[in-house]
Parts: structure tokens; C-alpha cells; sequence
């Protein structure tokens, strides 16, 4: 079910008299405990949509719905109470500095309207053991490292119990260690809270590690949109090419191969068909030979993948991608 | 009568007493302008930092208006203020002499100074703290109330010092007019009679008071600073 509904929306800044477009008219459903990224590059708009989902920024037409609420048709005092169903974490955590650790998780509850020190207290206390800080509750932002002040941020985020977490840029600002940790939070989060999560980042790896579903913006466009698995392995915009191909950078490498005889396949193993030897039974029954030019076995949140580039030759070819096919393996040809 | 290390210093000072009360007088200048130049000039300053450009509640017309009177105030000397005000202090305070008759001009000269300060703090605060706080659901109110004022408090600190030190230099002048307090004492007997004793002493209490002024007023921002 769509828990967040974005209907014709697009949005445009006004400077100077001109209308800039910054996001092209869209529609996008995202669905309930997803995990749904934005990926892009600074400037492709990434920061502008996500802020459309709490009305950070207000469309300039079209409609946005959480769940069955019409954001933009919400008067101010209204949006103030439903802006409390979804957390936001930013690249830069934005603290208070002036406050300790446990009074900006209680910030919002404060916000909120709750009065009660004792239930606020208790609360702060089961946020921060979450996030892993419970030793950090009387430290200053400005006494922790960015890993913990994101953490901080996340458990801030959680305290009104949202149904929606919106990152923006998150790990950004983080070294790659702890952006691991802190993703994996996310990911914990997601599976244990049931909570609908959407993120925006220009790096891959991000959307790989813990997204469901993703869409990539370039220049105010979503140009390609669809499950990770699909997106990360058979990309087809060039945009989103360039982010994979940083994602794997020896993937780049095979394209400068010397002297390649034969056809160059490339075949994408998913699931389960990665963890048997359906590669070598098969070639072995067609007796064809096999050269690998270059591939990776990893995993796309839960689901492992291969993919692996290899050239064929002898009179088998044929059958043997038949049979492979047959097995599940998506195979491509790819130009020499 | 034995004569007192500060007597024999001073052999032409002939009324300590005097000097007591004019002291006296120009703390109850500074205390009472201070503490309404910040009442006023507090909110004036939020209003600033909000309705200008780009804030929270961006209002162009109303920013250029208290721009103006802001820099208006600000441009005429405090002197000319003064003299310029008489009337409308004498119809707040029914009176234009001594302690009360100094406090309207002191706080009309103070507050736009002191506000515009507020505002310069203010827009130190990070954007993204303000937009953390929106995202959360609060009502500008809490916003200025929980975020702003917290955050900015190192520079407010740091104004109301700024705002003290020319303040005392305000009830000094004052002291030309009638207003009473050291700079009185310092105009008459030190200016207009020749009687450099009291100009040395009434001198050196001023640069004790303004250094005792930035010392505390150090210590607070450093202890807010700290974090």
C-alpha cells in the first residue's frame, strides 16, 4: 500500500522574476516499510524532493499524500501535527549545540506538548539504548563523533514513534566505517519498526547496502526507477550507468580488454542460482569453453548476486546460454 | 578628623559623598536602561532576523521599516538624541532631569543598537538547526523560544556586554544635561571648575566599571561557548 503518494507533482524556485524548474511534473508511490532511495547528483534535485514529503518545501502544483492526508491541502497548524508522524535526519545532523544529548532526543516530545519529566525521561533513556548512545546521555554534541551525533539525530527522529524516516544525505558526512554502522541502524530500524524510510544520497553503495526500491534523478528528472536488484544490475539510463559504474569500478575496466576472442557475454546470477555451480555444469554438458574477463559476487541488501563478464567459444555457444537462460540467468551480450 | 589614603591623594575632593551618590546614580542609569534596552531591544532584534530576507517569516516592507527607524535612531548622536527627546521624556517620566529623566534617551539610543546585534546573532544560528526544528512540527514561537534564542545565547551575551560599555559612555554624557552620575560630576567640577581631581577619580572609576563590565560579561560567553 502507498504510504507516501506523489500525484503530478513538480515544483519550481522563483529568482529574479524567472521560474527555475527544479523537479520536473512526477508521480511516485512509495510504499509502506520500504526502503526507498533518491539517488543523484548535487543539484539533480534530490534535496528538493524529499523535502516535498514534509513540506519543507511546498510544491508548485500537484498533490502529495501520506496515507490518506493531503500534505498540501493541510493549513499550517495541521501540517505542524502531521510533520510529527515523520522524523527527518540530515548530512549534518543539526543538533542543538546549546543542549545535552538527552535534551535534544527530548526536544520534540517537548515539541510536542509533553510535560510529564518522568515519562519524558523514560522515553530519552529506551531512544538512546536503541541507538547504542545510553553512556553519552549528558555529553554535548560537540563531544561526540559524527557517527554519534548521527545516531543522536536518528533517535531524535524516532521520539514522536514516526511512521515515516526521511535521510537526507545521511552518511554523507561520515567516514566509510561508520557510514556502515549507521546504515546498518537504518536497516534494523526498517525491519523492526516497521517503518517506511526514504533517503537520498549520490552514492550507490548506499542504495545497495539498504534500499527496497530506487529512483534516480538527473536534472530535475526521474529517469529510472525501479527494485535495486533490477536498477544496480541491468541499468539503462546512462546517468545511472555512471553511478553503478562507481559502485564497481573494475566493471569499467572490462571495456579496455585486449585481444577479446569470441562473444562477450555478460551473465547475472540472483537468489539462489549464485550459490550453485550451475556455471560449470553447464558448459561442462556443452562442452564449450569459457574465459572470465572479470565479475563480482556480492549481495544487494539480502539478496546475493553474481555477475560475471566471460567470453565463449566453440560450437556449443548457443545451447549452453540456452540452458543457462533456462536456469535463470540473465545474459546479455556485451560489445567487445 | 584622621585623613584617609584616598584623602590625602585627593586633598581637593571635599565631598566623598557626593561622589558616592553620583556613583550610585550612574549604576541606576546604567541597570534600569540596560535591563529595558534588552527588554525592547530583544524582541526588536527577533523581529529583524525574522522578517528579513530569506527567514522564517520574510515581510520586506515590515523589515524596511524598522530597518530605518533602527539606523535612523542609530545615526543621530546620543547627544542631539537627548536634547532631541526632551519632550517625549518629560511626558514619559514628568521629568527631564536625574536618574529617571536619563533612562528614556539612554534606552531609545540602546535598544535599535542592541537589536541590531540580536539579529547579527541570530543569523549566526545554522540554517539546518531551523529547519530540524521545522521538521519536527514547531510553530515559529517555539522555533525563536527553543532554537534560536538557546543557540544565539554566546552572542547575545556578547551584545548585551557591547551595549553595557557604550551605555556607560551614554549615562556619561547624559551627565552634560543634567542627568546626574559620574559624568555630571566629571563636566562640572572636572570640566567647568578646573578641579582635575575630580576628573582623574571620576575617570578611573568609569574605566574600573567598564573593565568589571567586560570581564563578567566574557566569562558568560565563554561558559556558553563552551559547548
Amino acid at each position: 500500500m502507498p504510504v507516501i503518494r506523489f500525484l503530478d507533482v513538480h515544483k519550481s524556485y522563483r529568482v529574479d522574476g524567472k521560474d527555475i524548474p527544479a523537479l520536473q511534473p512526477f508521480s511516485l508511490d512509495i510504499v509502506d516499510g520500504e526502503v526507498f532511495g533518491i539517488i543523484g547528483h548535487s543539484g539533480a534535485g534530490k534535496s528538493t524532493l524529499i523535502r516535498l514529503i514534509n513540506l519543507l518545501e511546498r510544491p508548485s502544483g500537484g498533490r502529495i499524500l501520506i496515507g490518506d492526508t493531503e500534505m498540501t491541502a493541510l493549513p499550517e497548524p495541521a501540517l505542524r501535527a502531521q510533520r510529527r508522524r515523520i522524523g527527518m535526519i540530515f548530512q549534518h545532523f543539526n543538533l542543538l549545540a546549546s543542549q545535552t544529548v538527552a535534551d535534544n532526543v527530548a526536544f520534540p516530545l517537548r515539541l510536542a506538548g509533553e510535560r510529564d519529566a518522568a515519562k519524558i525521561r523514560a522515553r530519552v533513556a529506551e531512544l538512546l539504548a536503541r541507538v547504542g548512545l545510553d553512556e553519552h546521555a549528558g555529553k554535548y554534541p560537540s563531544q561526540l563523533s559524527g557517527g554519534q551525533k548521527q545516531r543522536v539525530g536518528i533517535a531524535r527522529a524516532l521520539a514522536n514513534r514516526p511512521e515515516i524516516l526521511l535521510c537526507d544525505e545521511a552518511t554523507s558526512a561520515l567516514d566509510p566505517q561508520t557510514t556502515a554502522s549507521v546504515l546498518d541502524l537504518l536497516a534494523a530500524i526498517n525491519r523492526e519498526l516497521k517503518l517506511t524510510i526514504v533517503l537520498i544520497t549520490h552514492e550507490m553503495d548506499v542504495v545497495r547496502r539498504i534500499c527496497d526500491r530506487v529512483a534516480v534523478l538527473d536534472a530535475g528528472r526521474i529517469v529510472e526507477s525501479g527494485t535495486v536488484a533490477d536498477v544496480f544490475l541491468h541499468p539503462r539510463h546512462a546517468t545511472t550507468r555512471r553511478f553503478v559504474a562507481e559502485a564497481l569500478p573494475e566493471e569499467a575496466a572490462t571495456a579496455q580488454a585486449p585481444a577479446v576472442v569470441g562473444r562477450v557475454m555478460r551473465l547475472t546470477f540472483r537468489g539462489a542460482t549464485t550459490l550453485q555451480p550451475v556455471l560449470s555444469r553447464v558448459m561442462r554438458e556443452h562442452g564449450v569453453d569459457f574465459n572470465l574477463l572479470a565479475g563480482r559476487i556480492d549481495r544487494i541488501k539480502d539478496l546475493p548476486y553474481g555477475q560475471l563478464t566471460l567470453t565463449l567459444d566453440g560450437a556449443g555457444s548457443d545451447a549452453a546460454l540456452a540452458a543457462l537462460r533456462q536456469a535463470g540467468i540473465e545474459i546479455e551480450e556485451v560489445a567487445a | 578628623m584622621t585623613l584617609s589614603p584616598l584623602q590625602s591623594l585627593f586633598p581637593n575632593i571635599d565631598d566623598w559623598g557626593e561622589l558616592g551618590r553620583a556613583c550610585i546614580d550612574t549604576l541606576l542609569m546604567l541597570g534600569g536602561s540596560l535591563t529595558l534596552t534588552v527588554l525592547i531591544g530583544l524582541p526588536l532584534g527577533v523581529l529583524l532576523y525574522l522578517t528579513g530576507k530569506g527567514q522564517l517569516r520574510a515581510m520586506p516592507r515590515l523589515y524596511g521599516s524598522i530597518s530605518l527607524l533602527v539606523n535612523v535612531l542609530r545615526s543621530v548622536p546620543f547627544i542631539i538624541l537627548m536634547i532631541v527627546l526632551m519632550p517625549v521624556t518629560y511626558a514619559l517620566v514628568g521629568t527631564k532631569l536625574g536618574v529617571r529623566g536619563a533612562i528614556p534617551p539612554l534606552v531609545i539610543g540602546a535598544a535599535p543598537f542592541f537589536a541590531r546585534l540580536v539579529e547579527t546573532a541570530l543569523r549566526e544560528v545554522q540554517k539546518g538547526v531551523i529547519e530540524a526544528a521545522q521538521a519536527m512540527g514547531a510553530s515559529t514561537w517555539q522555533i525563536v523560544r527553543h532554537v534560536l534564542l538557546p543557540e544565539a545565547r554566546a552572542g547575545i551575551a556578547a551584545g548585551i556586554t557591547v551595549t553595557a560599555i557604550a551605555l556607560v559612555g551614554y549615562t556619561a554624557m547624559g551627565g552634560a544635561i543634567g542627568s546626574g552620575g559620574l559624568g555630571d560630576l566629571a563636566y562640572r567640577y572636572g570640566y567647568l571648575s578646573y578641579e582635575s581631581d575630580y576628573m582623574v577619580v571620576t575617570v578611573a572609576l568609569l574605566v574600573v566599571l567598564v573593565q568589571l563590565l567586560q570581564m563578567l560579561g566574557d566569562r558568560i560567553v565563554a561558559r556558553y561557548k563552551r559547548h
